[in-house]
């Protein structure tokens, strides 16, 4: 996501870096859009970090 | 990204946010930090884990996992003794890279944005809702949280299950469902949507561990109205885990076990005794909602989650912020994926003048070139995987056999090979020892190696000179009772991909450019919202509707079940759609034949009512397909053989209507009608809300009517919950029904009788009521031909089945095609609408970029072994091999960006000219031979 700047033209804030929003900021930055990710914790992932398993398929969720 | 930090403030309007943080310290420099760990070992506090919802302990400077991003540790100020007492200091010189800074102070910071997409999350459920099931005073009850936490091989017992009271491994378990949800008694009225799965998923991953182990679930419904998502619960019942339908009252501890007292549905009371109890806990608004809404000024409902209306799911009341995720309403990961991206759709629209301005592009350092004359120097990285992979296999083994193997130059062994210091040091170690082609045997290719191809790109490797070894789902998951075998079978499948790898030539990136138009394959909510974002973010696309009007499944409906006006909104669509300059519509046309690949399809489409139709061609680079589907009617319950018995689309029309006799005294209504094992395998997820919409209407027209809803179970998951219950404020009676005791509904003249076992009272009941709703199944606008002319696979109930259920629920398995709306599985119309969104987030991607990247992996011909036999193009599947005449002879072409690298056109080729790129035949007849190897030097 490089180095942030003091102003950047179509930025778009994402507040919550849980699974909506790392995906809307991959999709943001893919649609051609610079994203700063906020998040409170010290690392993204929110809960889904946290699960080992996801239903029905029991794919790793890391 | 910001993390650690705290958002203040939002000044300004949409196009032009000031949003002001606070940055916390981490105490530690980021770009200094290695996460070696050190520090950690060193520090002399102890520190709740809360990452393992406080199971174990850490230190106040830690990391939450390996493979958190950033991968930088940080020191928690609540409990480090420097920070709190002016003591200690002790992790500042053990830091070998000087990263520990106390000085660090709190940064603010503005952000200059033009959107906001807000996706907080979601909260947990006060821990006063838990006491009266013992939690917090009998150790053996624990929140699924925790429960996920044990489970967890990564976790703080490594997977194993035990009774924290006296460490005995339980025999008997019990999920309590809906703790924290669908109770008035804590002020959430709602349904969480998700706790039915994952209390499913963990009581199947129980077993896992421990088959012998009784496991018994209490629920009220069991709602696992997502797609596919009733077989999970079959797989569950057959494997033997017990559904109870009983509320549990309390939870007592009793000797060493916990007793249950719960009443079932005849009103008996009764007692269980388990050795642990795992309450599914519902998921509450996040603890800052009210914070958030008040510094952006937005709505919150009444259970303070993001306010948002059907036809608008994911704009909040402020221009300029959309929600995504559970904030907007409790939801699991695929739909909180999907509404990130419809959030990122609309966004974009916000910010479509500033497209591309921003951005910084991420530069690789220039390829190395490898050829054929340079040595061959093999890395060899064997990935504990924590414990999934290492607690089987024998992984310093395997790494030291690979070390033995020629060519090898490298080998070594990571605790995690995906963590970011592990992927920074594999770099690192191509670079220094000179490597050329890397194995890495760890999981599986499908989800990581994308991950470690970009670690060669950035060493100046071309991704293709990568073997990967999946020694977890092939060594220590299938074999987890053979150690020594799952060992061995690592050693022989690292040793195959070793003598592969040294075959392997570097492919070339190609990249082809796009046309930027869309295609969208039907008119119906789905396909005109579709089209509509894609043209505002200014992409044009053409409609392709098979009908004579606009519409599809929504002009079948009256209103939503807030009592909002569908077909309003429908005028609006229709109108926005037609007054767009660049959408068209063609109706009365059907796709015919569609060639191509992502970025260049061109496609015939057929128009006209007869049999005489005109072809038009167009050139596009994507397809959102969203051709709908309609209402199931089952040949069952006297369905079209008595007047009195109809469908609840057909009650809906008739209560729209003026007719005076149009909410009868008497109605039954009978849910999962053809559904959930009858005609249809599958639960169609809106009967239930449809039927409550029915019934609050007839209660309104006429109060005095008797309403009976035979069910199975019901599933208002969500915030329709509320109407459920109200429907039962105002006396609608709810009955259920085993699937092997189904109602029995009879027909004689213009009387119907329903006859049914009533289970609350337990006792059979007939009665003659005036009239009879079905509430039936949906099933999709036919799949077949579509999925044939665009390669589109569909699940086996006929719904286009989507690349990946949970990270990729919008593309199909088809680059450049993508599905939303109830082609791709059935569902209400907020969620129709939210995946219409993101299928234009998605669709637009390729366009946007201008072009687009093809997989190196494709075959080729060689045409000097050619014989133009042509057995080729007429086998390939996806058009992508052509005859092309050379020097006056016949020879087979390979279309790149069409080739899909299935392989069927070198596997039949008779000259063995066609080679697949990263699989020729010489690599797999070395990987194969390697096999053998093995064989002599055991015979010998």
């Amino acid at each position: 996501m490089g180095k942030a700047m003091i102003h950047r033209e179509g930025a778009v804030m994402i507040l919550g870096g849980g699974i909506a929003g790392i995906q809307a900021a991959l999709d943001m930055t893919d649609l051609g859009y610079y994203v700063y990710l906020v998040e409170k914790s010290p690392a993204v992932g929110g809960v889904m970090a946290q699960l080992d398993k996801t239903f029905p398929t029991n794919d790793c969720s890391l | 990204m910001i993390t650690n930090a705290d958002f203040l403030a939002l000044e300004g309007e949409a196009g032009d946010y000031t949003a002001k943080l606070n940055i916390r310290p981490r105490y530690i420099d980021a770009d200094a930090c290695t996460a070696c760990g050190l520090c950690t070992q060193y520090c002399p506090k102890h520190h709740s884990d809360s990452y393992n919802e406080g199971l174990s302990i850490t230190r106040p400077i830690h990391i939450d996992y390996a493979q958190a991003v950033p991968a930088t540790y940080y020191i928690d100020p609540s409990s480090c003794m420097f920070l709190q007492h002016d003591t200690c200091q002790i992790c500042v010189p053990v830091c070998q890279s000087h990263a520990i800074n106390f000085s660090q102070k709190p940064e603010a910071r503005d952000l200059k944005i033009g959107a906001v997409i807000l996706s907080p999350g979601f909260g947990k459920i006060a821990e006063s809702t838990l006491e009266k099931f013992s939690y917090g005073k009998h150790p053996d009850v624990v929140t699924a949280y925790e429960y996920e936490r044990m489970t967890t091989a990564s976790g703080p017992f490594l997977g194993e299950i035990k009774c924290f009271s006296d460490g005995r491994h339980p025999k008997s378990m019990a999920f309590i469902q809906c703790v924290g949800s669908r109770d008035l008694g804590c002020d959430n009225g709602y349904c969480s949507s998700v706790c039915c799965m994952y209390a499913i998923k963990e009581a199947l991953v129980t077993k896992e561990h421990d088959p012998e182990v009784d496991i018994t679930i209490y629920y009220m419904d069991i709602r696992t109205q997502g797609k596919d998502f009733d077989a999970a619960r079959e797989r569950a019942e057959n494997i033997g885990i017990k559904f109870v339908r009983a509320k549990v009252a309390d939870v007592t501890p009793w000797d060493n076990h916990l007793k249950l007292t719960y009443s079932t549905l005849d009103g008996q009371h009764k007692f269980d005794a388990h050795d642990m109890v795992v309450l599914s806990v519902g998921l509450e608004s996040p603890k800052d909602a009210q914070k958030i809404a008040d510094i952006t000024k937005i709505d919150l409902n009444k259970y303070d989650f993001c306010k948002t209306g059907t036809f608008t799911p994911l704009e909040t009341s402020k221009k300029g912020i959309v929600v995504a995720g559970a904030f907007q309403g409790p939801k699991d990961i695929p739909e909180s994926a999907t509404q990130a991206s419809g959030a990122a759709a609309l966004a974009a629209v916000t910010l479509k003048k500033q497209r591309g301005k921003g951005t910084v592009l991420k530069e690789y350092p220039e390829e190395l070139s490898v050829t054929d004359e340079d040595e061959v120097r093999i890395g060899v990285f064997v990935c504990h995987c924590g414990i999934n992979i290492s607690s089987v296999v024998d992984c310093p083994d395997v790494a030291n056999e690979a070390g033995g193997m020629e060519n090898v130059a490298y080998y070594t062994e990571n605790l995690y090979s995906c963590s970011q210091d592990a992927q920074e040091q594999i770099k690192q170690t191509i670079i220094d020892k000179k490597l050329n082609r890397v194995v890495i045997a760890a999981c599986s290719p499908r989800t990581h190696e994308p991950l470690f191809q970009e670690t060669l790109k950035d060493a100046g490797l071309n991704r293709n000179l990568f073997e990967m070894v999946n020694i977890r789902d092939q060594c220590s998951w299938v074999h987890a009772n053979e150690p020594e075998e799952a060992t061995q079978k690592s050693k022989d499948l690292v040793r195959m991909a070793v003598h592969k790898a040294a075959h392997i030539q570097p492919l070339p990136e190609q990249t082809v450019p796009v046309t930027p138009k869309a295609l969208v394959l039907g008119a119906g909510v789905a396909g005109m919202t579709a089209a509509l974002s894609l043209a505002d973010q200014g992409f044009p696309s053409i409609i392709v509707e098979k009908g004579d009007k606009v519409g599809g499944q929504m002009l079948n409906l009256k209103n939503t079940l807030n009592g909002e006006s569908i077909a309003a909104h429908l005028k609006s669509l229709t109108t926005k759609v037609e007054k767009a300059n660049n959408i068209e519509v063609m109706l009365n046309s059907e796709l015919v034949e569609t060639a191509g690949f992502v970025g260049n399809f061109s496609s015939v489409i057929a128009t006209g009512k007869t049999k005489k139709k005109k072809e038009t061609t167009y050139d596009h680079g994507v397809v959102v397909v969203a051709t709908g589907g309609h209402e199931y009617r089952p040949k069952m319950y006297e369905l079209g053989k008595s007047k009195k018995v109809c469908t609840q689309q057909e009650l809906e029309t008739k209560l729209e209507g003026r007719a005076k006799n149009r909410a009868p005294n008497s109605i039954v209504m009978i849910q999962c009608a053809g559904s959930r094992g009858d005609d249809l395998g599958y639960c169609s997820k809106v009967c239930c809300n449809h039927a409550m919409k029915n019934v609050l209407k007839i209660k309104e027209i006429n109060p005095d009517s008797q309403v009976i809803v035979l069910y199975r179970d019901i599933r208002t998951y969500g915030f329709a919950e509320d109407a459920y219950l109200e429907a039962r404020k105002k006396g609608v009676i709810f009955i259920p029904y085993e699937v092997d005791r189904k109602p029995v509904v009879s027909s004689k003249g213009t009387k119907v009788q329903v006859d049914f076992f009533d289970s609350i009272m337990q006792e059979d009941v007939s009665m003659t009521p005036d009239l009879v709703a079905l509430s039936v199944g949906l099933v999709p606008n036919s799949t077949d031909e579509l999925s044939k002319l665009l390669k589109l696979p569909v699940t086996a109930n006929k719904f286009f089945l989507e690349a990946h259920v949970k990270l990729r629920p919008i593309e199909m398995a088809v680059e450049g095609v993508y599905v939303c709306g109830l082609a791709h599985g059935p569902k209400p119309i907020d969620e129709t609408i939210v995946q219409a969104q993101a299928a234009a987030a998605k669709a637009a991607m390729p366009l946007v970029n201008g072009k687009v990247k093809v997989d190196p992996i494709v075959s080729t011909v060689d045409q000097e072994d050619c014989i133009g036999c042509g057995i080729c193009t007429s086998l390939c599947p996806y058009g992508a091999i052509t005859m092309v005449k050379i020097e006056k002879k016949r020879k087979a072409f390979t279309i790149a960006a069409s080739c899909k690298a299935c392989g069927i056109c070198a596997a039949h080729c008779p000259t063995f000219a066609i080679s697949m790129g990263g699989f020729t035949n010489e690599q797999l007849i070395s990987q194969i031979e390697a096999f053998g190897n093995k064989k002599e030097k055991v015979e010998a």
